[in-house]
């Protein structure tokens, strides 16, 4: 027979967890949804909205926004799946390949993106790299205002370095969870490691894909510090201007309505993602 | 017995940090002859704010000072702010004795009547010749003098010397004109093939106050009132013809020292304390100069920084006494020294000074002294709506220089932005524009 503890004891459990999320999370959330919609003065009203469509960086921020996530979140996932799975191969000295790929955890976004910085610019490490080489006679402009690509691809390089350790740390959590006797099975009738890695790790590891997946949208949809320090005024993204409406035009109204915007896709985005890879029932079960 | 010893290291060494931290924040300074000198009190400022700055301030400046106790406090100017203004509401004796903040902050402030008059402690300084534009600004159009001037910055502009042979002839580099810098800038791109001109366009950097203190009131004497003149539309011809021989890589530069340091720019207007470190370290590879003149004059934007008492100061004796300190000739080369804010009181400039410092305090001088010098204030009055204004100046130079968009459309486009702004803060004229009984409108 359940005694009442017993039956209280989950609610009890998970009741620091809901005081959690209310205060950071759900409070914030409806704060943000609040200031968006209110006037300047008094009132509610879309003009918060209507400014933010009509601003110059607006469109420019949307495309920029999806454009990186388009780039770097398949990128990220099939760079830390390799990761993971080479060092799931437990070869020698395996241990010390964790240790390289997590550096970039450690390291502030802004840091990086400053770091990256002084790689790309005209006198950075690059250039007088190649320099010496004798590849190229003159320093490259990789960050020059007019040259989209080249700056695209040092947001994409410094993003991937950066927070590539982020979903390699959760697909080896995943892989380490995939019971031993299923190797033992598929080696048993003979598969190679192709056929092991693609029909029984892949498969088993999607839940693990699935919360990298989610994870790193939502991160790309907050983009911004290594987007300032190496494109500066160049590439606005949604999340830079949310912050830049706050803390450099002082109008906390039309950033709560960016912030809206990205609270927005990131829900479509997650929609997607449970859809799409959603557990079935079976595997829930299992 | 490692794993023991290594935590026993990691506590003292989290103690020792906890122990330097607390130290740091906000010693005390003076009060030490313990004889009665009133009440402790705060010294609030906005300015100051870089960790190494607010060292220098707390030993070093306020080292001297022998009145009461003193903990200077500073922070980001929203904070700094508010905390005066609830002082002022709250009445009564509060924590604030003294206050040192921008001419434009005093400004946001002055309606409320929140500063004691202090047209005796100028009285007293007199024989210190503070110049009287500063001492005129500091009474807000009132009779009451609402701050002394406590020290100041500026914006000029820095070529390297590897630049100098490109001068186009006939040009004085101490006398340029917006005309000359660009033949200038151009001539180093056909001879070198080289963009050598730098503008502090990151997000933060300065841009905004080179448009609305250097070029508008250059080439069309005002700002607000001008800025879809004709001569306005002149103006961004030539920005957009300068930006041609300006490096591409200009939207990365937050402060022109960096870029003029790695010898990718050579040239370039910015503030002074965003120069004094290639300044500093290169003294004899630059030359600093008065930043150039347009048609209208030699416009130069001046940050004056003015000490306050509030109303509410809990010892106002005290904050006589420290304005005393802070005027005196030594404490006014020391600031200049350890934070690179310059005298604005009569001193004989220390023959030891830093080179780098030395460049500055002459290209300071030599601009200030220019025969077609004007000075304008940072913008007056725009309180929390600062931020929009900037914004919509720097929108300005992006889409028109950046983006390539038709120059008249954009400014009658901006323009309509920054009248809305005017008008909704009911913000009046400010320097260039002259005074204006209503917000101040563009024409």
């Amino acid at each position: 027979m359940r005694t009442r503890t017993e039956r209280f004891l989950p609610f009890a459990l998970l009741l620091p967890t809901i005081a959690f999320l209310t205060l950071l999370i759900v409070i914030p959330m409806v704060q943000a949804l609040l200031l968006s919609v209110m006037a300047e003065s008094d009132g509610l009203s879309l003009d918060n909205f209507q400014r933010m469509f009509a601003d110059v960086n607006f469109s420019d921020a949307w495309r920029n926004t999806l454009l990186l996530l388009i780039l770097i979140v398949p990128l990220q996932i099939v760079l830390a799946l390799v990761m993971a799975l080479l060092i799931n191969s437990r070869f020698r000295g395996h241990g010390i390949f964790l240790y390289i790929y997590a550096i970039p955890l450690a390291i502030s976004d802004l840091a990086a993106g400053i770091l990256w910085l002084a790689v790309f610019t005209e006198r950075g490490y690059l250039n007088s790299t190649l320099q010496n080489a004798g590849v190229i006679d003159q320093p490259v402009l990789w960050l020059s205002f007019d040259n989209f690509a080249g700056i695209l691809s040092a947001i994409v390089i410094a993003e991937s370095w950066r927070a590539t350790a982020l979903v390699l740390v959760i697909l080896i959590a995943g892989l380490q969870l995939i019971p031993r006797d299923f190797f033992e099975a598929a080696d048993l009738f003979g598969a190679n490691r192709l056929r092991r890695t693609v029909h029984v790790v892949l498969p088993l590891l999607r839940p693990s894909l699935q919360s990298a997946l989610i994870i790193r949208t939502i991160f790309a949809f907050q983009t911004f510090a290594v987007v300032f320090a190496l494109a500066g005024r160049n590439m606005p993204v949604l999340a830079g201007e949310a912050y830049t409406w706050y803390a450099t035009n002082r109008n906390e109204h039309v950033a709560a309505a960016y912030a809206v915007v990205v609270l927005g896709l990131t829900v479509v985005a997650i929609i997607v993602y449970l859809r799409v890879l959603g557990l079935r029932e079976a595997e829930v079960q299992r | 017995m490692r794993g023991m010893s290594a935590r026993a290291f990691a506590l003292a060494a989290a103690g020792a940090i906890l122990v330097t931290a607390c130290s740091t924040t906000g010693t005390p300074s003076g009060g030490g002859t313990g004889a009665d000198q009133g009440k402790p009190f705060v010294f609030a400022s906005t300015q100051f704010s870089p960790v190494t700055e607010q060292e220098n301030m707390r030993k070093k400046i306020l080292a001297a000072y022998q009145g009461a106790s003193v903990d200077f406090v500073t922070d980001q100017s929203a904070v700094i702010l508010n905390r005066i203004s609830a002082e002022a509401k709250a009445g009564g004796e509060q924590q604030i004795g003294l206050v040192g903040i921008e001419n434009g902050e005093f400004a946001q402030l002055v309606a409320a009547g929140a500063f004691e008059d202090v047209t005796k402690v100028a009285d007293k300084h007199k024989d210190q010749k503070i110049p009287q534009d500063m001492l005129t600004l500091g009474k807000f159009g009132g009779s009451a003098q609402v701050y002394i001037p406590w020290m100041q910055a500026t914006y000029f502009m820095v070529a390297s010397k590897q630049a100098l042979q490109y001068l186009p002839t006939g040009a004085d580099v101490n006398a340029l004109t917006y005309q000359q810098t660009i033949a200038w800038a151009k001539n180093i791109f056909d001879k070198t093939g080289q963009k050598k001109f730098g503008f502090p366009l990151a997000t933060d950097g300065l841009i905004h106050r080179l448009i609305q203190g250097y070029f508008y009131p250059s080439y069309t004497g005002g700002l607000i009132t001008t800025y879809r003149s004709a001569d306005a539309a002149t103006m961004w011809n030539d920005l957009k013809e300068l930006w041609k021989y300006s490096n591409p890589q200009s939207t990365t530069y937050s402060k022109l020292q960096e870029p003029l340091q790695s010898g990718e720019i050579w040239l370039g207007i910015d503030h002074v304390a965003r120069l004094i470190d290639v300044l500093k370290a290169k003294p004899d590879d630059f030359v600093a100069v008065p930043a150039p003149a347009g048609a209208k004059g030699r416009y130069y934007m001046s940050v004056v920084i003015g000490l306050g008492i509030p109303k509410a100061s809990p010892n106002k004796a005290g904050a006589e006494a420290l304005i005393d300190h802070l005027l005196k000739p030594e404490t006014q080369i020391l600031t200049l020294r350890e934070n690179s804010f310059f005298p604005v009181v009569d001193v004989k400039m220390p023959s030891d000074l830093n080179k780098g410092l030395q460049l500055e305090a002459d290209a300071v001088a030599k601009q200030a002294n220019s025969k077609d010098a004007k000075v304008v204030p940072l913008p007056v009055g725009l309180g929390s709506k600062g931020g929009e204004f900037n914004k919509a100046i720097t929108d300005t130079f992006v889409r028109i220089a950046l983006k390539n968009e038709a120059v008249q459309t954009v400014l009658d486009e901006q323009a309509a932005i920054i009248q809305k702004i005017m008008t909704d803060g009911n913000i009046k004229c400010w320097g260039p524009d002259g005074t204006s009984t209503g917000a101040c409108q563009v024409k």
